[in-house]
């Protein structure tokens, strides 16, 4: 069986990419001065670090201590919250910006002539991805009146710092494409360099592979880079594998709306246990589109917006080293097409056939990771606690299957759950943030066995009514020695 | 309820006059409320195409008996029983009394 050898979780903090998102640009395309309405909702870096769930993001809080939290958590700030953690880092917006500029190659991306210098200051220094890693350098910036030449007679985006300021602006990549619009490159290039960060952090965990040892890569990322004859043409994990160095790699794209990682990783396993290669890489970079996705729910209710990161995760799919995380391809819950859209089948697809296709239940999982939305950031907007309710529901089919009491549900969710901390990053947020603790707890801590679900909604494409998801069952090494 | 989400049952609305039913599948009471609110007296946060407009459908959610009674029993077991187990359904219907008393519509 394959294994999970490591993992790596990223977020890049990037409040003034926030009136970029998709849905500020929509509700705020009449207001005059975007930045002016969204800045008194907007964190600096050091409210974002102290952010309780940013922290639990990159390993460095557990997700029981994040229960046991005062809420709001954005009125609770940790004390002496680090920038990294076991699994990653929170990098500031001034770095990010130096770090999208060395991940744009065809020179579109311009940042102005002080950033650009204090970008490049600040990455140069950076343990992981600093000058000596092989990384593109930081491009020196351009002058004000070309940033604004740019904007103005070039259909360039413009990128205005929370502070106002016009901090660059994202040139489009052809003059009558709608698939190369500044913002279009803008969205994949995030997605690029949040990808590329989450590789390089991955790279450095202990007894991960060597860049050069890379030789396949799977991105699961949100972003369908292409142009107009083939606007999903790929191959975002080819171009990160690039930046990262990995220069004996090749790879390619999977999509499934927010299941894709689950898709990615089961792939993964079976390209590994095939033979075909000792280990993959599966990664995903940040969502552009959806920073402040719910951004008026936190203007109405006097919060800041806790849409202001990008995340990135990577996974280092292995051969069995007696020591790692057990991926189960013999316990792989599938949504099948004629699984249909009723709750109830939908559940049994995902957790209760796979595991009693293998003799398990519910009850034998200790941890189940869904999405895992932060519920601060849909809450105010009416969204609900995405992860309590499926949680609710997941204990709600242990009812069913009369495995626990109708009166053990609240129990079912506090020990089996966990509270939502993922940045409302789509295919991110659906289960992954989980795995690096999953990672931990299956090595050192005190897990046996965890399950991981991803569901996409398929008809957001408006190709088929359908919803998709995938299962995985990780276990703890140990648990199967001499099974095999 | 989204700006789309409001013209689309606007649209609807206007095209099938009074033979409309609003059926609610929402989570929890606060989210049955403003829908349901939204339906009947008009956009509360005065932002989308019902701002105003008070169209006074009537509205239902798919956990009252009178929609459980008239849907087959293994359909409803297939489709909402497990939601109906795993959230607040006396909140959610109470938040649906509140908005119908404010409206005073069905």
């Amino acid at each position: 069986m394959p294994v999970i050898r490591a993992v790596s979780l990223v977020l890049a903090h990037v409040p003034s990419l926030v009136r970029l998102g998709s849905k500020p640009l929509r509700v705020l395309r009449e207001v005059e001065q975007p930045i002016e309405y969204l800045r008194p909702h907007l964190r600096d870096w050091d409210a974002a670090r102290a952010y309780a769930p940013n922290q639990v993001f990159i390993g460095n809080l557990g997700v029981d201590d994040l229960a046991a939290r005062p809420t709001p958590w954005h009125r609770h700030p940790l004390v002496d919250a680090g920038r990294f953690g076991p699994d990653g880092e929170i990098m500031p917006e001034h770095e990010f910006l130096g770090l999208l500029a060395t991940c744009d190659g065809f020179d579109l991306f311009a940042l102005d002539g002080e950033v650009a210098e204090g970008a490049r200051g600040a990455l140069d220094a950076h343990p992981l991805v600093g000058r000596e890693s092989g990384r593109p350098p930081v491009p020196a910036g351009v002058t004000a009146a070309l940033l604004r030449e740019r904007i103005e007679r070039h259909r360039a985006v413009p990128l205005v710092g929370a502070d106002g300021r016009l901090l660059g602006a994202m040139l489009p990549g052809h003059d009558e494409d709608d698939t190369l619009t500044g913002q279009v490159l803008l969205e994949n290039l995030a997605c690029k360099a949040t990808a590329a960060l989450a590789l390089r952090h991955l790279l450095a965990q202990p007894g991960a592979i060597a860049a050069s040892n890379v030789r396949y890569v799977i991105n699961c990322g949100e972003e369908a880079v292409g142009d107009r004859y083939q606007r999903g043409g790929g191959n975002v994990a080819k171009a990160v594998a690039e930046w990262a160095g990995c220069g004996r790699a090749t790879g390619s794209d999977v999509k499934a709306f927010c299941s894709g990682p689950m898709h990615a990783l089961m792939i993964a396993g079976a390209l590994v246990r095939s033979g075909l290669y000792d280990d993959v890489m599966v990664l995903a970079g940040g969502s552009l589109a959806k920073l402040g996705m719910k951004f008026q729910g936190h203007v109405k209710h006097a919060m800041p917006i806790v849409e202001d990161v990008l995340a990135g995760f990577a996974a280092q799919v292995s051969r069995d080293d007696g020591v790692s995380p057990v991926l189960r391809l013999d316990a792989i819950g599938r949504h099948e097409v004629a699984s249909g859209s009723a709750p109830l089948a939908i559940m049994k697809a995902l957790y209760s056939e796979p595991l009693g296709r293998v003799g398990l239940t519910l009850l034998d999982v200790d941890r189940f990771s869904l999405e895992l939305h932060n519920p601060e950031a849909t809450e105010p907007a009416g969204s609900g606690n995405v992860p309590l309710n499926n949680y609710r529901t997941l204990a709600s089919l242990a009812v069913v299957e009369k495995l626990i009491a109708r009166e053990g549900i609240e129990e079912f969710v506090r020990t089996r759950g966990m509270p939502g901390f993922s940045p409302t990053q789509g295919h991110i947020a659906s289960a992954i943030p989980y795995l690096g603790h999953a990672r931990r707890g299956l090595t050192d801590g005190d897990l046996t066995r965890t399950m991981f679900a991803g569901k996409g909604s398929l008809f957001l494409g408006r190709m088929t009514q359908l919803p998709d998801g995938l299962s995985l069952v990780l276990e703890r090494n140990e648990s199967r020695a001499g099974a095999d | 309820m989204g700006l789309e989400d409001q013209a689309a049952v606007k649209r609807v609305a206007d095209e099938h006059g009074s033979g409309v039913v609003v059926l609610l599948g929402t989570p929890d009471a606060e989210s049955t409320q403003t829908l349901a609110q939204t339906v009947v007296a008009g956009d509360p946060s005065y932002a989308g195409p019902l701002a105003g407009v008070p169209l006074g459908l009537p509205v239902f959610h798919v956990f009252e008996p009178e929609v459980r009674d008239q849907v087959p029993a293994d359909v409803y077991e297939a489709q909402v029983a497990l939601m109906e187990m795993s959230l607040d359904r006396d909140a959610i219907l109470a938040g649906l009394r509140e908005a119908r008393r404010a409206g005073a519509t069905p």
